[in-house]
């Protein structure tokens, strides 16, 4: 049997890893990698919970972020494309539409 | 049994250390597809063989092709304007990330890990019956009414991708 502390510990780096990645990438598509990771290491956490408290729910759980994760990537990546058209470049400083 | 938990989780980091460094993007999904995986493994040593088979199908599987085909049809032309030198944003994005690895690690390693109680399923339940059954016979009882909206959630997004992403004619 793994130490709980041990995959928690996994979890954490993982995600921490997640943090960075969206902080200092400037590719949008990366950034989106990104936080497809930190989703991967909270479902993570979520299965080891799950086993070490012989509870079901947490499984369930991830099936439904990894539901949200797969509508989100689909969403996120076409508002991705729609924007690569009129601006030509997949660099985040770039898009600022929005900004004042 | 853990000299393979450690295994797989030095390798996940490193696919995660690929995504967060690697210059080319496709070196990138191609290295979070490893660290896929190596979760996948992760979860069979969990005693959660559905979500395992889930993580390589939809995540490795789905969702990443669905990035690489993203990328290769934006091929664009200058890469990521990388600049390689030590700024002070770098530097504080840095300091911020190690206080959030150290808060999140500070919950689990300052004392003993304090779960609550037992739940219903314990690890001969789950291997007798089966994870994929439990889960199943759970999500059509308990969970029916949020399985219900998740559908009604991923039918949206599909129509709301379709309708951001088509061309305008003028």
């Amino acid at each position: 049997m793994i130490p709980i502390e041990h995959i928690l510990l996994l979890s954490a780096l993982l995600f921490t890893i997640g943090v960075l990645g969206v902080m200092l990438r400037r590719n949008v598509i990366i950034m989106f990698m990104s936080i497809e990771l930190m989703l991967n290491a909270v479902n993570l956490s979520f299965a080891t919970f799950a086993r070490g408290m012989d509870s079901m729910t947490g499984v369930v759980f991830i099936f439904f972020i990894i539901v949200v994760a797969a509508a989100e990537a689909v969403v996120g990546l076409s508002i991705i494309l729609s924007i690569f058209r009129t601006s030509k470049t997949l660099d985040i400083d770039e898009f600022n539409l929005l900004k004042w | 049994m853990l000299t393979i938990f450690y295994v797989f989780a030095s390798l996940s980091v490193l696919g995660a250390l690929g995504v967060l460094f690697l210059r080319s993007p496709i070196h990138c999904a191609l290295s979070l597809v490893g660290t896929f995986f190596c979760l996948g493994a992760i979860y069979v040593m969990l005693n959660a063989e559905f979500v395992a088979v889930i993580q390589v199908l939809v995540y490795a599987g789905a969702i990443m092709v669905l990035f690489l085909f993203v990328l290769m049809l934006l091929s664009s032309k200058d890469n990521e304007k990388y600049v390689n030198k030590w700024s002070i944003g770098k530097l504080l994005a840095g300091l911020l990330s190690l206080w959030i690895f150290v808060q999140i690690a500070s919950l689990f390693t300052a004392d003993e890990l304090q779960l609550g109680p037992k739940g219903a399923y314990p690890i001969e339940i789950v291997e007798e019956v089966g994870s994929v059954a439990l889960i199943g016979r759970l999500l059509f009882t308990d969970y029916i009414l949020s399985f219900e909206i998740i559908a009604i959630l991923l039918l949206i997004a599909v129509i709301g991708a379709v309708v951001i992403a088509k061309r305008r004619f003028q």
